[in-house]
């Protein structure tokens, strides 16, 4: 499968698989720990790392895993490196782990990172599974960075803490609280949407007049 | 802690802490099996279900395993060579509700058929929820004792429960309205919901 581009594999992820705004997978951290940007690029820091490491083991491993006791298997390897996240937010960036609070050891059950392994690591060599890993991990936190960015801007007036002069006049605190990530997430997906659909009939307008040219019919 | 204040955390875990307006927990089964109003409530059944049950075995294990100051271990070693196995919490939660779930799955079919065809299809879906293990981690987190911590459990599934039932009558009627192309499906959902949360956000303040 050398023929695969490299580019290809890691566009994939941030782009037209996008995790969350197109395959709906994780939405629990998306909403719960996007108050701010930070917390936004933490969370996707932490799930990103232990999607990489698990994607690569389980590539790694993927000869000895039995396939009926497969998603044990995985669960153990993602749990092992949510625990090395868990110790070393705890350790080093104490306020953060503080303000992720639950959602670090429920990276455990994040779909995104079993659905990977399931789907991609399992089938695929090491060095694909960490690129497409990595894609994915991407994708995951530029989403995260987005709700974040819609909240802290419209919410708090600040963009990674920084004062954003014509945010701070009124800031709406109901964007901050749980309706806010709803409706932000909402609105984002079907923005999402609205691309593809617009895209989709440009292509379907461009082969009509591709073949009205050669002088068939539409 | 009284009758009262027993009242007063079901009461908050239902309402004012509500799992899925409040803490964003389990999420997909929410947005996923919220189409009708009996499937929901299947859903919501097997969550209390389980959910329970989840926090009944891993308190336990917490306290007379994995924790030092409580464990068994204490019984035939020196206090200073007791294991502290706090970090393995994450990862003995999970593996013990998803064998959890199969077991429950195995007995339901043998002993319970009825109870199992209602809530059979939703059992393997919840091996995942977030709602399950995060439940089963916030009660650690929060030091609750035994009793409390069952009902915490349970009053946050009836708060499960209570979200998703009344989603999803929302929802069947979405079903009959004209929706924008783009907004259809989860992005409509999701709007919902927030607006539904705001609802529920009258009730902050309540109980504390």
């Amino acid at each position: 499968m050398a023929s695969r581009s490299v580019a290809a594999e890691f566009v994939k992820g941030v782009w037209k698989e996008n995790p969350v705004l197109r395959l709906l997978l994780g939405m629990c951290p998306v909403l719960a720990v996007t108050t701010s940007v930070e917390n936004g690029l933490g969370m996707g820091l932490a799930a990103t790392f232990v999607l990489i490491c698990s994607n690569v083991v389980v590539s790694l491993l993927r000869s000895i895993i039995p396939a009926r006791m497969r998603i044990p298997c995985f669960i153990v390897v993602i749990a092992a490196f949510v625990t090395i996240v868990d110790l070393v937010l705890q350790g080093f960036f104490f306020e953060l782990s503080k303000s992720l609070g639950v959602f670090v050891p429920l990276i455990v059950v994040n779909c995104i990172i079993l659905g990977r392994a399931e789907a991609f690591a399992y089938k695929n060599g090491p060095f694909y599974s960490m690129i497409d890993a990595m894609g994915m991990g991407v994708g995951f936190t530029l989403a995260l960075m987005t709700v974040g960015t819609v909240r802290e801007l419209l919410g708090n007036g600040t963009w990674l803490g920084f004062a954003v002069p014509p945010f701070t006049l009124h800031p709406w605190i109901i964007m901050i609280l749980p309706p806010g990530a709803f409706i932000t997430l909402g609105l984002l997906v079907a923005g999402m949407n609205w691309l593809t659909q617009q895209q989709e009939a440009k292509r379907r307008q461009a082969a009509r007049e591709a073949r009205l040219a050669k002088g068939g019919t539409a | 802690m009284g009758i009262a204040q027993i009242l007063l955390l079901v009461l908050g875990a239902i309402l004012v802490n509500n799992v899925i307006f409040a803490q964003f927990l389990g999420i997909c089964p929410y947005l996923g099996v919220s189409k009708k109003l009996d499937t929901a409530l299947g859903m919501g059944f097997a969550v209390t279900f389980v959910m329970t049950l989840a926090v009944a075995v891993t308190w336990p294990i917490y306290y007379f395993v994995l924790n030092p100051a409580t464990s068994f271990f204490n019984a035939f070693m020196p206090p200073d060579a007791v294991p502290d196995l706090t970090y393995l919490a994450t990862l003995s939660f999970i593996l013990v509700i998803a064998s959890l779930v199969q077991l429950v799955e195995i007995v339901l079919r043998k002993v319970a058929k009825p109870l199992f065809d209602a809530l059979g299809i939703y059992l393997p879906l919840i091996t995942t929820n977030c709602a399950i293990l995060g439940m089963a981690l916030l009660s650690i987190q929060k030091e609750y004792n035994y009793p409390i911590s069952l009902v915490f459990a349970f009053g946050s599934a009836l708060g499960f429960i209570l979200a998703i039932v009344i989603f999803a009558g929302i929802r069947e009627r979405v079903e009959l309205m004209d929706v924008p192309k783009a907004m259809q499906g989860v992005p409509i959902a999701l709007v919902i919901a927030g607006i539904v949360a705001m609802a529920f956000m009258g009730f902050a303040g309540l109980g504390g």
